[in-house]
């Protein structure tokens, strides 16, 4: 321990190893880490789900789950040593000294408590407040950490708020004591892009102020160089790289550091790069890029595969919320779709891109407007005739973990629409099966596999695999990447590239994420509050956005501020 | 809410009509009437044929069933639950007099059942002794298993008979409420304890547990005051439905405990196919099952913000929280 207090780090951490028992072994999450972090510098730590970083944080302020074990290695916090801190040391640390920002806002407060409690209950633990005075104290940090009448708010509970807001409110409950070290562990990654900046904006406002220290878990190196003073690499439970995002970026030394580097979304520059990557083959190949910039207006009638025109979708509200009893979630909307292209569906939560999906995909019936499949009106067909149709459409969804079902085998799910439509015979399906896993970068072998053993980037593959068994002339992609590690997000969107030249195949590309649509898309179109603000070619959109609200959603991916080595 | 609650009365008398006319059926149904189980069959007891059917026309029993239906549905309209057929005396005296003493034992051992079974399901989860959350774990499904009148002979046979602390019958003093109570209890108790060690378990494993212990919050804490209240809505759910197996307990209770009430009351009336007076017990019974529910109902959304009825579904923002959108809402 230094003598001299100033020098000293705020949290030292030395050589620390996590394990991880599991029944039927022994995994090492967190392998010989070492940290330090000052009063007042944020250090982000950096890496792909898995990689430790998690753990790490956690393990600081030991909320470490049951199975976990922290072997060496220590923790010195203020001088003192957490790792064999008692219980009743580690609670007076906890809330007072070191707070910490969880991951997901949606399921970190106490649905039955009131808000304004929760974040009072910091001081009443602590014996900060009286129970009077923690409540004004509870106000005054509601409105600190970016909430709107926090008298309000502080009587409400936790599902009257938006997801941003209660991540405000786990900001105010982390720091309300003053602690001298925030834990943020991925405090946005279940954010929305403009929301997740306003809340990284308050937690630096909120920290910088008081002279805290950060330790800023996340997995998007952007956000890292946007926020941090140091940037820490973490790769198999060790830190591989450490700096400044200046020397990160620019200069990497690690070739993991490299390729998270490349993988970026949110590093890449602003021009597409969909072309880029194929521009060898292909009906995009002959323009130079930026591509397609003359594609929206040189309509060619035959080469558009989808069109939809005014579509409107309501949904019946309770009358206390909406006056009218209805909810307008997607508000005169018309689209085009051409073959063999990509229209990019780009919004926040609630605005309305998922339904307008399914609306074309004639899961939802629309309350106005017209869908046209290849020339054909569609927005009323019924029975055999819609069947017909389901072999031509075809979805993607979000979440691999959720979308396979987990008795069936990898090429059972495969050959499912096939079944399901009665196309083939059973050898037929299955050879058609290990096709697909071909064509999708998935040794063959894989057919006899449940998705349990696959990781996601697989499981993904494998639900693109069974999207294009029946051949489909279009393919709704939903947020395909937004559950993936950059790194097998490149990879996907790389996948779904070639397989389009390769096949053909329309896409209708759902993000909320601009930096992902920019590297597959020809066209994009920025919906909000259920109506298409602007549509265009990518390179136009993005590089001379038309709406206001395109700008503010361009501004607000991270990592813009730092140049990275290309 | 008064509309809600309009809807839910009327949802109470259909249940309450159903339960009548199943009952009705199913006495008719069963072989024998009151009177020839009451007076003995034919040439027995020196009535002859014509009088018992003397006794039947008094008693309305020979008319055609739809009408004897009609006829006590109209009298349950109007208040009137009839005579039974076995004493003689009005069913609505008879009600009066069992509901005290089974009053005494439901209480009783509904709240030791409560109690017991979180006592139980909270000991278990709190414990930082692997082996004595294995053990109290491994009690509630004993509990289930055990049948009530066994459980209730062996109480008996225990600590009456044997110990003679307890009085084995009659309903004689607050001595006498002990064993049938504890009967009843047990079962009670060990589902409370499974649902709410499950609760528990579950809650406890939620992310807002961690920020509670992010918070410096004590063990203590963090279970009574964040964990328990979470777990403890799917209980307050069965608390409604107990009421129901504490009535149907009583029957077996109070007939191992030679304790009079309601329970008592209806396996004698069954067996003497006293048709008004079970009649009677079960329209009462089902009222009070509806009422419990009723209330438990009502005060769900107290306990559990998330729960509106009805009208004010969603209150102040989150406006398209109620909407189906994949997407969810967010700012």
């Amino acid at each position: 321990m230094s003598t001299d207090r100033a020098d000293a780090p705020l949290l030292s951490i030395r050589d620390l190893h996590v394990r991880y028992r599991t029944r039927r072994q022994v995994v090492t999450a967190v392998d010989g880490l070492s940290l330090d972090i000052h009063a007042g510098e944020t250090v982000a730590l950096v890496g792909e789900s898995g990689s430790g970083k998690s753990t790490t944080a956690h393990a600081v302020v030991r909320l470490l789950p049951v199975a976990a074990e922290v072997t060496e290695g220590t923790i010195l916090f203020e001088g003192r040593d957490l790792r064999g801190a008692s219980r009743r040391e580690l609670e007076r640390v906890r809330g007072a000294r070191i707070g910490l920002i969880p991951q997901d806002p949606s399921v970190s407060l106490n649905p039955v408590t009131r808000i304004g409690d929760q974040v009072a209950e910091v001081l009443r633990i602590h014996g900060l407040a009286d129970a009077r005075s923690a409540r004004y104290r509870a106000l005054d940090a509601l409105a600190d950490a970016g909430l709107d009448n926090p008298d309000l708010r502080a009587r409400q509970y936790p599902h009257e708020l938006s997801g941003g807001l209660r991540q405000r409110v786990l900001i105010a409950i982390a720091t309300v004591a003053r602690p001298a070290l925030v834990i943020a562990d991925e405090p946005t990654s279940a954010l929305d892009v403009t929301v997740q900046k306003q809340i990284l904006d308050h937690i630096e406002a909120l920290t910088a102020d008081a002279d805290t220290g950060v330790l800023l878990v996340t997995h998007d190196l952007g956000v890292a160089a946007d926020r941090a003073a140091r940037i820490a690499v973490m790769s198999e439970g060790r830190i591989v790289e450490i700096g400044t995002p200046e020397q990160i970026l620019t200069d990497p030394h690690h070739p993991y550091t490299r390729s998270l580097i490349a993988a970026a979304p949110s590093l890449q520059t602003a021009t597409p790069t969909l072309i880029s990557l194929h521009s060898a083959v292909g009906p995009a190949s002959g323009e130079a890029a930026p591509p397609e910039v003359g594609a929206g207006a040189g309509s060619d009638h035959a080469d558009v595969v989808v069109r939809a025109q005014g579509l409107v979708k309501d949904f019946s509200v309770p009358r206390a919320v909406e006056p009218s009893g209805v909810f307008r979630a997607v508000d005169d909307v018309s689209l085009t779709i051409r073959r063999g292209r990509t229209l990019a569906l780009v919004g926040e939560s609630g605005s309305g891109k998922s339904t307008t999906a399914r609306l074309i995909l004639r899961l939802l019936e629309p309350d106005d407007g017209t869908i046209s499949f290849d020339g054909a009106d569609i927005t009323h067909l019924r029975g055999s005739a819609l069947r017909a149709l389901r072999h031509r459409l075809q979805v993607v969804q979000q979440n691999p973990y959720a979308s396979l079902n987990p008795r069936l085998s990898v090429g059972q799910l495969i050959a499912e629409p096939l079944h399901s439509l009665r196309i083939g015979t059973r050898a037929e399906r299955r050879a058609r099966a290990v096709e697909l896993l071909d064509h999708v970068g998935l040794p063959t072998s894989f057919a006899a596999r449940r998705p349990l053993e696959l990781s996601g980037g697989q499981r993904q593959r494998v639900a693109i695999a069974r999207a294009l068994a029946v051949n489909p002339e279009l393919v709704v992609l939903d947020e395909p990447v937004s559950a993936l590690d950059v790194r097998v997000q490149a990879q996907i969107l790389d996948l779904l590239a070639g397989l389009q030249v390769d096949l053909g195949v329309s896409y209708l590309f759902i993000s909320h994420d601009l930096a992902v649509v920019r590297q597959v898309s020809h066209t994009i179109a920025v919906m909000r509050h259920g109506r298409v603000l602007e549509t265009g070619p990518a390179a136009q959109v993005l590089l001379r956005p038309g709406h206001a609200y395109t700008r503010e959603l361009l501004a607000a991916i991270p990592g813009r501020d730092v140049a990275p080595a290309q | 809410m008064p509309r809600y609650l309009l809807a839910r009365v009327g949802q109470a008398v259909l249940v309450l009509w159903a339960a009548f006319t199943i009952t009705f059926l199913i006495l008719y149904a069963l072989p024998g009437d009151a009177v020839s189980l009451l007076l003995g069959e034919d040439g027995e007891n020196n009535l002859t044929a014509e009088q018992l059917d003397a006794v039947r026309v008094q008693y309305g029993l020979d008319l055609p069933l739809y009408q004897q239906y009609l006829n006590r549905l109209g009298g349950l309209l109007t208040g009137d639950l009839g005579m039974s057929y076995a004493s003689n005396r009005p069913v609505a005296d008879l009600i009066a007099e069992a509901i005290p003493q089974t009053a005494q034992i439901a209480f009783a051992g509904l709240a030791l059942g409560v109690t017991l079974g979180a006592a139980i399901a909270i000991a278990a989860t709190y414990t930082r002794f692997a082996w004595l959350s294995r053990l109290l774990t491994a009690i509630p499904p004993l509990g289930v298993a055990v049948p009530s009148f066994w459980l209730g002979l062996m109480l008996l046979q225990v600590v009456s008979f044997r110990y003679g602390l307890l009085p084995a019958m009659g309903n004689e003093g607050l001595a006498s409420v002990v064993l049938p109570a504890v009967t009843l209890a047990i079962p009670n108790a060990a589902t409370v304890a499974q649902l709410l060690n499950k609760g528990l378990e579950s809650t406890l494993g939620q992310p807002y547990i961690e920020t509670a212990r992010a918070k410096g919050a004590s063990r203590r804490r963090v279970h009574l005051r964040h964990a328990l209240r979470n777990a403890a809505l799917p209980t307050l759910t069965l608390a409604g439905l107990m009421v129901g197996g504490v009535l149907g307990g009583s029957v077996v209770t109070e007939t191992v405990f030679s304790r009079a009430g309601l329970g008592r009351l209806t396996a004698t009336s069954v067996s003497a196919r006293d048709v008004p007076t079970v009649l009677g017990i079960v329209v009462i019974a089902a009222a009070l099952y509806v009422v419990v529910n009723l209330i438990v109902d009502l005060v769900y959304p107290l306990v559990d913000p998330r729960v509106v009825t009805a009208r004010r579904r969603t209150p102040i923002g989150r406006a398209t929280a109620a909407i189906p959108t994949p997407e969810g809402a967010s700012t």
